[in-house]
């Protein structure tokens, strides 16, 4: 307080927010997402043990009746149970985005001279080390269990990080319901409803061709079902075929509806 | 409203740095804000006085540009905070009624992260964090989490954070509401010291006492609408610096007492009969020996005088002609009558 102030009516300023400053704003927002996480790490437990849990739950019940034998299960389920658990943990995203936002210090981020989608960008970008321990975790649990990737490790680490990018799309439909809802535990409600259907209603768990036709039907339009497809190609074949286009491109219509949305809902709450 | 001399601008050395024209915001049936007008002077301390729920916080986010007004029309340092919003949050720092810091984080992690969102250097803004912790005395707490903070230390740690940008503009809403004596007057220096550099500062209050300490300015706000505006002196001699309490001993002469009070001091008084209470604005000292002779020759004889400093509540009864909530009225007495004196 040493220096003067520089007057307010003497300042040259301009009233948007230039691309660079919007990544830099989401990644300082990234970063201090990454610092909350270090200071509560016991907020990592789902995303530790949901896919330590389900991978060995599902694997053992469905792996005889399905494919005959546990091991030839996993190349099915690996990739079904990944995009599953991954896209499940970014509920959490909007949950804990709804908390975070009762908190005063969001009424700051609001009156700084900063962009708008940073605060929420960063937070989802920050969540992505959420993604990151259930890929890896499900993956290490799948090659306990004796899967052997014919892809090899380079696919696989493609297909994580196709899982990851995806999630992190789809996690801004949960940070829309995390805006709009009253209480953090309605947006955990409405989410489930969302995603419970949409993961099941896949060919994540089981073959397409032993459901019902109507049923199909909406089984091959589903996109996580094109998501676990290019997962699958990836892993066990190797290859990049037209499911990974797809899911990349449900990605970005995702977020080229829900961010904007998301963040013209944000500037509306009071 | 009568008693105060109306002036529609402020007294302006290098323009105005708030100007708002008939600001409203409404919650369904509810006007919060109800036609607002305000003009700040550039380096001045302005106060907002009211109880709580009058609007006051309404007012300070609608400026702040954390929420839009349903009419009337805002400008910071000549930029409207509808249409040039982002230039508005470079002019200003918002201190909120809670604190707006992370409460997860530790000092120096919420003020580096400010820091970066403001655009500074990594190294930069661990400087800025290290010499504004010093400057506001919680170098020793920079490292612990916010959870062990006492509300002075995480007030002082919220307005720390509002000057990151040096903002020629400061919104404090209720800046010292909570506070102990100490922690408030320590607040109130740290305020006048922005000042001296060439802030300038809005703030709200329900203290009467914190906005004759820190404003320059005074606007008086009640049920949406200012009711008085001008400075503390014109506030002051509306409702007296002080005012006098006599207490008579039969009840029956209530009604001389009042009668002669009225009388010698020229001023209207309120009576509250069940505790057989006067009281009178005291605009001027030497005429409370001539009341108390002119008492003692009507021969009523008193059983208590005080003199006390005007309440929020006696400043909004001669305003707007009714108190303020119980709740308030009590928060302002307790902070008001420490210098009551019982003879």
């Amino acid at each position: 307080m040493s220096t003067l102030i520089k007057p307010g009516a003497d300042r040259q300023l301009k009233n948007h927010t230039s691309f660079g400053q919007s990544v830099r704003n989401s990644l300082t927002m990234a970063y201090r997402g990454l610092l909350k996480i270090k200071r509560t790490p016991e907020q990592l437990f789902d995303v530790t043990l949901q896919p330590i849990i389900f991978t060995l739950m599902f694997t053992y019940i469905f792996g005889g009746a399905i494919s005959g034998d546990v091991v030839s299960y996993l190349p099915v389920i690996i990739p079904g149970i990944l995009v599953q658990t991954v896209i499940t943990t970014s509920i959490v995203t909007g949950v804990q985005l709804r908390e975070d936002m009762e908190k005063g210090v969001f009424d700051r981020f609001k009156s700084l001279p900063i962009s708008r989608i940073a605060p929420l960008a960063g937070a989802l970008l920050a969540d992505t080390i959420r993604y990151t321990i259930a890929t890896v975790l499900t993956f290490v649990m799948g090659y306990i269990m004796g899967l052997r990737p014919e892809g090899g490790l380079g696919n696989v680490v493609i297909a994580g990080l196709l899982v990851i990018v995806c999630s992190w799309a789809i996690s801004w439909i949960f940070a829309f319901f995390g805006v709009i809802a009253r209480t953090a535990s309605s947006v955990q409600g409405i989410s489930m409803i969302v995603l419970f259907p949409l993961t099941f209603l896949s060919n994540a768990f089981v073959p397409v061709d032993t459901m019902p036709g109507w049923l199909q039907w909406f089984v091959k339009i589903n996109p996580i079902s094109h998501l676990v497809t290019a997962v699958r190609n990836l892993v066990n074949n190797g290859t990049m075929g037209v499911d990974l286009v797809y899911s990349l491109i449900g990605a970005a219509v995702i977020v080229a509806i829900f961010a904007p949305i998301t963040v013209r809902a944000y500037m509306r709450r009071t | 409203m009568k008693h105060v001399q109306r002036t529609n601008t402020a007294p302006v050395k290098g323009g105005l740095a708030i100007e708002a024209q008939g600001l409203v915001k409404t919650y369904g049936d509810n006007r919060a804000v109800n036609g607002v007008n305000l003009n700040v002077g550039t380096g001045m301390i302005y106060g907002v006085l009211g109880p709580n729920g009058a609007g006051k916080t309404t007012v300070i986010r609608m400026l702040a540009t954390l929420l839009r007004p349903d009419a009337g029309s805002a400008r910071i340092f000549g930029h409207d905070v509808v249409k040039e919003p982002q230039i508005v949050r470079q002019l200003i720092g918002v201190t909120g009624q809670y604190a707006s810091v992370d409460e997860s984080l530790s000092a120096t992690e919420n003020l580096v992260i400010f820091s970066r969102l403001l655009g500074l250097g990594r190294a930069e803004s661990r400087l800025k964090a290290a010499e504004l912790l010093e400057e506001f005395g919680l170098t020793e707490a920079a490292k612990r989490p916010l959870k062990n903070f006492s509300g002075g230390m995480r007030r002082r740690l919220d307005l720390a954070a509002s000057l990151i940008a040096q903002p020629p503009l400061i919104f404090l809403d209720e800046p010292t509401t909570g506070l102990d004596p100490r922690t408030r007057n320590q607040m109130w220096d740290t305020i006048r010291r922005l000042v001296k550099t060439g802030s300038t500062v809005l703030l709200t209050t329900q203290y009467l006492e914190e906005a004759d300490q820190l404003a320059d300015r005074i606007a008086v706000i009640d049920h949406g609408r200012v009711v008085a505006e001008g400075t503390v002196d014109d506030l002051k001699a509306s409702v007296g610096t002080s005012s006098l309490h006599l207490r008579v001993q039969n009840r029956q002469d209530m009604e001389n007492a009042r009668q002669t009070v009225e009388q010698v001091l020229n001023v209207k008084s309120n009576i509250s009969a069940e505790a057989g209470r006067i009281t009178a604005p005291m605009g001027d000292v030497d005429r409370v020996t001539d009341l108390l002779i002119a008492l003692r020759e009507a021969g009523i004889p008193l059983s208590e005088m005080s003199v006390q400093k005007p309440t929020l509540d006696e400043v909004f009864l001669t305003l707007t002609g009714h108190g303020v909530k119980d709740n308030d009225s009590m928060a302002s007495d307790k902070l008001n009558n420490v210098e009551g004196v019982i003879l």
